[in-house]
């Protein structure tokens, strides 16, 4: 990479790129700047991008489904098309369109969108799954569609989607690196283009980025597991 | 046969008659039913009193439950007229054209329908109580309080006066119809439709829940149109059955003439496999 060829060439004295496998002094130097953009970029992107795609993905299943046809086209391709390009390509088309929003904005409106658009993939299984029967009764009771997608079908598809649900928020959070590309210095870019691209120590850095991932994942992974099953029907 | 109604003299005429006569709470007029090339029923005209309980009997594909689908807006009717209290309920005849019925004319008259399943349909992710509420309160408006007061009552008719808020998952299949007929009886409806009720559960329970259809038709002066295998229970609580085979009106009576002395070859028939097989 060309930042590193020139950060080397400029180093008064070469750095040593032996020394130890592993430096504690040095991993514990550089952990609370890690964990500071841990929490500032990475966790912030993921969390309110979830919960833009958890909503929105909602809204665009249904509206393909409650939209006249053509309409409902639209929005479908519209979110095929989204789905179906890389989410790095829609952070630097969006990041140098809209030049006067900061990046961290544009980071959160792409990974929330994008992930809308398979959230919304989801809900549709999830909504289709609902026995029609179940659509019977809200016509024999005349409930109105408001009433039957509030009270009966969405906490009904809700509870069959809840995994894949938490799955997409997990691979969100996996994806954040890519925030690299529109100047985001979020805790993986941090660890190798910042820590280790000016001290060559790349073990230290990068080890404790996947450890902090690990340790923020798989608390999610167990969440979702347990609201999965309070979610469940008692038998 | 619909009662011919003596305030309309001027409508008394040869032709087939598209209006609806006063007095039937359900009239089908020329009605066709196809899915795709299926023709499942066909030039359907028949009608039912108010308080009247008319039976459907008839073999499997015969279009009986078709029609009560038709009554509750399941299903397009895809030719001719269905009038609920003189009301056209899908389609009218507007200067000789077949045209739809605005959807809020339809709904009016639908909270007037209600109707029990076969697979009785509760919403597992309610509990009973709020099974029976949901609709009295959100669609007909009724206070919180009548409509709970009202449920509990109805779970006391049921006999399941200590279940309003278990949920449906954790009630046996006898136990969840019972629900569902209290859910249809607290829209307080002008007409029940029973489709297949007892169909989908154990033998031990089917009577159960026939002896609350029984005490519902005794009690109250809901116009009934029921579809069922139960001739016991047919014979005991209709006033009219009617035998469908092929999409068509077989014959249709008393049932006392049906069940015992009937006048055409296929009913017979047809009476016999299901006796028989009981």
């Amino acid at each position: 990479m060309t930042s590193l060829n020139i950060l080397a060439q400029e180093a008064d004295e070469p750095v040593d790129p032996g020394g130890p496998w592993w430096d504690w002094a040095f991993a514990w130097d550089i952990l609370p700047d890690m964990l500071l953009a841990f929490l500032q970029y990475t966790l912030v992107v993921t969390v309110t991008g979830t919960i833009i795609a958890a909503v929105l993905g909602l809204i665009i299943a249904i509206l393909i489904m409650v939209l006249p046809k053509p309409l409902a086209w639209i929005v479908r391709w519209a979110s095929n098309f989204i789905r179906m390009t890389p989410i790095v390509v829609q952070l630097i088309l969006l990041f140098w369109g809209f030049l006067w929003l900061d990046a961290l904005t544009i980071g959160i409106v792409v990974f929330g969108v994008h992930y809308a658009t398979y959230m919304a993939e989801v809900y549709r299984a999830g909504i289709e799954s609902v026995p029609q029967g179940q659509w019977e009764a809200t016509t024999a009771l005349s409930m109105n569609p408001v009433r039957t997608w509030r009270k009966v079908v969405i906490p009904q598809a809700l509870r069959s989607t809840i995994p894949s649900l938490g799955n997409y928020a997990i691979s969100m959070f996996k994806d954040t690196p890519f925030l690299y590309a529109i100047g985001v210095t979020e805790m993986v870019t941090l660890a190798v283009g910042e820590i280790g691209g000016t001290t060559f120590r790349y073990n230290e850095a990068v080890t404790i980025a996947g450890l902090i991932f690990l340790a923020a994942s798989y608390p999610t992974a167990i969440l979702i597991n347990r609201l999965e099953k309070r979610l469940a029907y008692a038998h | 046969m619909p009662t011919p109604t003596d305030s309309t003299a001027a409508a008394t005429s040869a032709e087939p008659d598209t209006t609806p006569s006063e007095n039937p709470v359900i009239e089908f007029v020329d009605v066709e039913k196809r899915f795709g090339d299926n023709v499942v029923l066909k030039d359907l005209n028949f009608s039912v009193a108010r308080g009247e309980r008319v039976t459907l009997i008839g073999p499997s594909g015969s279009g009986k439950t078709t029609i009560l689908r038709l009554v509750m807006t399941l299903e397009e009717l895809t030719g001719g007229y269905i009038y609920i209290d003189g009301e056209a309920l899908s389609h009218e005849d507007r200067d000789g054209r077949r045209v739809e019925v605005s959807k809020k004319a339809q709904k009016q008259l639908r909270t007037r329908i209600g109707m029990v399943f076969q697979q009785f349909n509760l919403f597992p992710n309610m509990t009973v109580l709020e099974n029976i509420t949901e609709a009295p309160i959100h669609v007909l408006g009724r206070s919180k309080k009548d409509a709970v007061a009202k449920a509990h009552s109805l779970l006391e008719q049921v006999g399941l006066p200590d279940k309003a808020n278990a949920h449906p998952t954790s009630l046996s299949g006898g136990q969840q119809q019972r629900v569902a007929i209290a859910r249809a009886l607290a829209m307080d409806p002008e007409i029940l439709l029973l489709d297949e009720v007892t169909s989908a559960l154990d033998p031990e329970v089917v009577d159960d829940v026939l002896a609350i259809l029984r005490q519902v038709a005794e009690t109250t002066n809901v116009t009934m149109l029921i579809v069922t295998h139960e001739m016991a229970f047919a014979k005991d609580v209709s006033h009219k059955v009617m035998m469908f085979d092929g999409g068509h009106v077989v014959e249709e009576g008393h049932p006392d003439k049906i069940f015992s002395d009937p006048d055409e070859e296929r009913t017979q028939k047809f009476l016999s496999a299901v006796l028989g097989n009981n």
